[in-house]
């Protein structure tokens, strides 16, 4: 039980994939302009993660080895597919918002990494616990983020507003995204190693 | 008129890497060194190309006469991966001082998402250059692909050029690596944001 009580929490700051792996920066720079719209790509990634984990720990056994790469490229389309369907449906304007990055999950590294890692070699409970860990890590990583640059740039937090300037928009527009995003894993940094 | 537009609007205004936020992995790996960012950016556009062409086809004359318009990301990645696949065998066969210089990235490749991304946004998104908005037609979406990935390619020889200079310039020990190189591509962002408005 405390096994797997660390596969969760390992992903929130040992093993954090945003601020100490560096992996799937594209989305986490993409949809991070308010604190929402981080978590909500957040928590669409951990579906997918904990959902092709599961599948690929259950059926990798049965892969070859040589076609394992394109096999597990098709079960995290398929769950991506289904999340994407799955938002247009219920979450009309938070899909409108994220747009482009939903589709590419698929080619979000830090899903191939983890099922090539971790799910394939491990138990199916396991890999769950895995991708739960990676993805609360993500989904908190990006919500970080987006709520930075949101205080900055739009002075609002989780769509309150509390300044009645509007701040600095360029924190909203591409340049402060890679530049907050710069700045917080300095202090990631500062903070984890003493 | 209107390809001269597209290709101002993809490689300056809305570049990839820089405003959209496609291929940032690459960008910060294979930066170091302004050789291997070359050679990057000229398999990135060759693959980029080849891809939107077959997936624009495969879209229009497939998905859609099928109405499974829904498999839309399933069928892209995997012809963009049994594309680049091929890429990498015939290149192999044919030139082999090619294959020298390009080999180590064409596998790399597959999970760059400004390629994915690029054939999704032709057939999803409408583009308007000057006139009314609409869906770009085969011509345009190569063009526009093109256009794109020598954006990708602009930013991160730039961007490569200016890492060879912070090698050897003192760093704080918590930005260096990938935190410095984050800030160094804000402030270049920030220049191209100077090309915003003109298309």
């Amino acid at each position: 039980m405390s096994n797997r009580w660390k596969l969760i929490t390992k992903g929130l700051v040992k093993d954090n994939p945003t601020f100490v792996l560096v992996l799937g920066m594209c989305p986490t720079l993409g949809t991070t302009t308010s604190a929402i719209n981080g978590m909500g790509m957040g928590v669409a990634t951990m579906c997918v993660l904990i959902l092709s984990n599961i599948v690929i720990s259950a059926v990798a056994r049965f892969i070859p080895d040589k076609v394992r790469i394109p096999s597990y490229i098709v079960i995290i389309s398929a769950f991506v597919t289904i999340v994407q369907l799955l938002m247009q449906a219920y979450l009309p304007s938070l899909y409108e918002t994220l747009g482009l990055f939903i589709p590419l999950i698929v080619v979000n590294c830090i899903v191939l990494g983890r099922a090539e890692a971790f799910a394939n070699k491990n138990g199916v409970i396991d890999s769950a616990c895995d991708g739960l860990g990676i993805g609360l890590g993500f989904t908190l990583s990006l919500t970080v983020v987006g709520l930075v640059r949101e205080i900055l740039g739009s002075g609002s937090a989780f769509g309150w507003k509390f300044m009645a300037p509007d701040g600095m928009l360029l924190f909203v527009l591409a340049p402060g995204a890679f530049i907050v995003l710069g700045y917080l894993m300095v202090l990631f940094r500062k903070l984890t190693t003493k | 008129m209107e390809y001269i537009l597209i290709i101002i609007s993809a490689v300056f205004v809305n570049n990839i890497l820089l405003s959209q936020f496609l291929g940032v992995c690459p960008f910060l790996g294979v930066s170091k060194k302004v050789s291997t960012a070359l050679g990057m950016s000229a398999a990135v556009t060759f693959v980029m190309a080849l891809a939107t062409c077959v997936t624009y086809l495969l879209q229009y004359y497939v998905l859609v006469p099928l109405g499974v318009e829904y498999l839309q990301t399933v069928c892209f990645i995997l012809v963009i991966a049994g594309l680049v696949q091929m890429v990498e065998i015939i290149i192999k066969k044919i030139s082999p001082s090619l294959y020298q210089a390009l080999g180590i990235f064409l596998p790399l490749i597959t999970t760059n998402c400004a390629v994915l991304g690029v054939a999704l946004m032709v057939v999803q998104k409408q583009f308007s250059f000057g006139g009314e908005a609409h869906m770009l037609n085969l011509g345009q979406s190569v063009v526009f692909a093109i256009a794109s990935a020598i954006g990708f390619g602009l930013a991160i020889i730039l961007f490569a050029g200016i890492r060879e200079q912070l090698e050897i310039s003192k760093v704080p020990k918590a930005f260096q690596g990938v935190p410095i190189a984050l800030i160094t591509a804000g402030i270049m962002a920030m220049a191209f944001m100077g090309f915003s408005g003109m298309v």
